[in-house]
């Protein structure tokens, strides 16, 4: 399988655009943790488990991602800073649909 | 003052076995930890969850880890102070230490091994403007003491269980109670779900959802919160607001220890976890080095060695060698002892 190419947009705006690889069970917060896009300890706190909201992410391209579970989905509910266009970056697994994908941070809380 | 050989931050699994390996070199152990319960993260975040990478382990809940750990060390009587924060810590002449939690609690060590995680758990503050003015006199983000809100009117934010519980417990005592969530929705048990809908019905619970609170209002104390509905803004008399948005840890007080800080962790040489500052260890997730992988298993063998080299502190010059424990048994500090069966040599005839 391919690596895809996400575009990533940090909590200070720089953008970077890196590859993920599809076939190693990762989520799009492992992959921003992995090229230390954010300070360790304000990303994945819970460790994925949609429990704490640090991976808060807004999408902002039109990939097809994975739907939104229920547990994210209560998460998001308590979380600060929540748009439309939210996702926990841990529960979303990275698959060739992420090709292109763009997203931001959300502010570290 | 509370005395110990080793005083252990952090009651999480890299703390609680900690207790067991220091006990087998006869060093005992007092725990601090934030949370009421022991077990870390474990028991406060994912008690019913399974683990699948503890040796030995195919797959264990982190609550049964959790009782095993304290199962495992109950033979080496270790103390706890818990729903405490290690605030300070002050050396004292003859090296040893002395750590006074924030409830005043003093504890005295020569040892001190640091395993809080990833920090204490903190509760997560509404961005509302000017909110710690109000921290105290009307705001407040645990509830202590439930008899302050008695014949108070008072605003609950949040969508969890602690929200809805203390949103039905609050309804006897407080004269009115306003819960008040972003969704319709509530991540909570089902039947705290139901009772919040039941006493809506009664009026006991006046609910507002999906609506936002968006300001404070008061001089000297708090008197009102703004509540935001579907655009629309209406201010709700108020004597007490309690935003529940849950916890996230925090490296908070320890952070401000002297110790060489990196990546939001306490750098350490791999020799022995030991910190900048001779006689602090610091071992688990809380830590950092070359290579460092935040996993329990990784904790359990910091946590072996800072035993070993805390034993050679306390005890320098003396000869010790690594036992094995089903070579030489347990010996608890409560008088009982653990061995292994012996053979059996008997001839037969």
């Amino acid at each position: 399988m391919q690596d895809v190419t996400i575009h990533i947009t940090d909590r200070e705006g720089e953008k970077h655009t890196v590859l993920a690889p599809t076939d190693m069970a990762m989520n799009l917060m492992e992959v921003v943790r992995s090229y230390e896009l954010a300070p360790e300890g304000t990303i994945g706190v819970c460790g994925g488990m949609a429990m704490c909201a640090s991976c808060q992410c807004y999408v902002n391209s039109d990939n097809d991602i994975n739907a939104m579970e229920d547990e994210e989905d209560a998460m998001l509910s308590e979380a600060f800073n929540v748009k439309e266009n939210s996702r926990l970056s841990c529960q979303i697994p990275i698959t060739e649909a992420l090709n292109e994908l763009e997203i931001e941070l959300a502010p570290d809380v | 003052m509370i005395k110990t050989d080793i005083l252990i931050i952090g009651a999480g699994p890299t703390g609680l076995f900690t207790v067991f390996e220091a006990g087998l070199l006869k060093l005992k152990c007092h725990l601090i930890d934030a949370l009421p319960q022991p077990g870390g993260q474990c028991s406060e975040l994912y008690p019913k969850k399974p683990i699948y990478d503890i040796p030995g382990f195919p797959e264990i809940l982190a609550g049964d880890l959790t009782s095993n750990l304290l199962e495992q060390g109950k033979q080496f009587q270790p103390g706890f102070t818990l729903g405490e924060r290690a605030e300070t810590i002050d050396k004292q002449e003859d090296g040893s230490f002395i750590v006074t939690t924030n409830k005043g609690t003093q504890h005295h060590a020569p040892i001190i091994a640091i395993a809080g995680g990833l920090g204490s758990f903190e509760p997560r503050k509404p961005k509302l403007e000017g909110i710690e003015k109000y921290e105290d006199k009307g705001v407040a983000y645990f509830i202590k003491d439930p008899e302050v809100y008695r014949d108070k009117k008072v605003v609950i934010a949040g969508g969890g269980d602690s929200a809805l519980d203390w949103s039905i417990f609050l309804a006897d005592v407080a004269s009115e109670v306003t819960l008040v969530h972003r969704r319709n929705e509530f991540r909570g048990a089902l039947d705290s779900v139901e009772k919040v809908q039941e006493l809506k019905l009664l009026n006991k619970i006046n609910l507002i959802t999906p609506a936002e609170i968006t300001d404070l209002h008061g001089e000297d104390h708090l008197t009102g919160v703004s509540v935001t509905k579907d655009g629309e803004t209406e201010i709700l008399e108020a004597d007490e607001f309690i935003p529940l948005f849950g916890l996230s840890p925090k490296l908070g007080p320890i952070g401000d220890w002297g110790l060489e800080i990196e990546k939001n962790a306490i750098k350490v040489d791999t020799l022995d976890y030991q910190t900048n500052i001779p006689g602090i260890y610091a071992i688990g997730d809380v830590n950092t080095y070359e290579g460092k992988l935040k996993l329990i298993l990784c904790g359990f063998h910091e946590a072996t060695l800072m035993c070993q080299s805390a034993y050679k502190l306390l005890n320098p010059g003396k000869k010790f060698v690594l036992k094995y424990t089903t070579v030489s048994g347990i010996n608890g500090f409560d008088g009982t002892r653990k061995e292994s069966p012996k053979a059996v040599v008997k001839a037969i005839v």
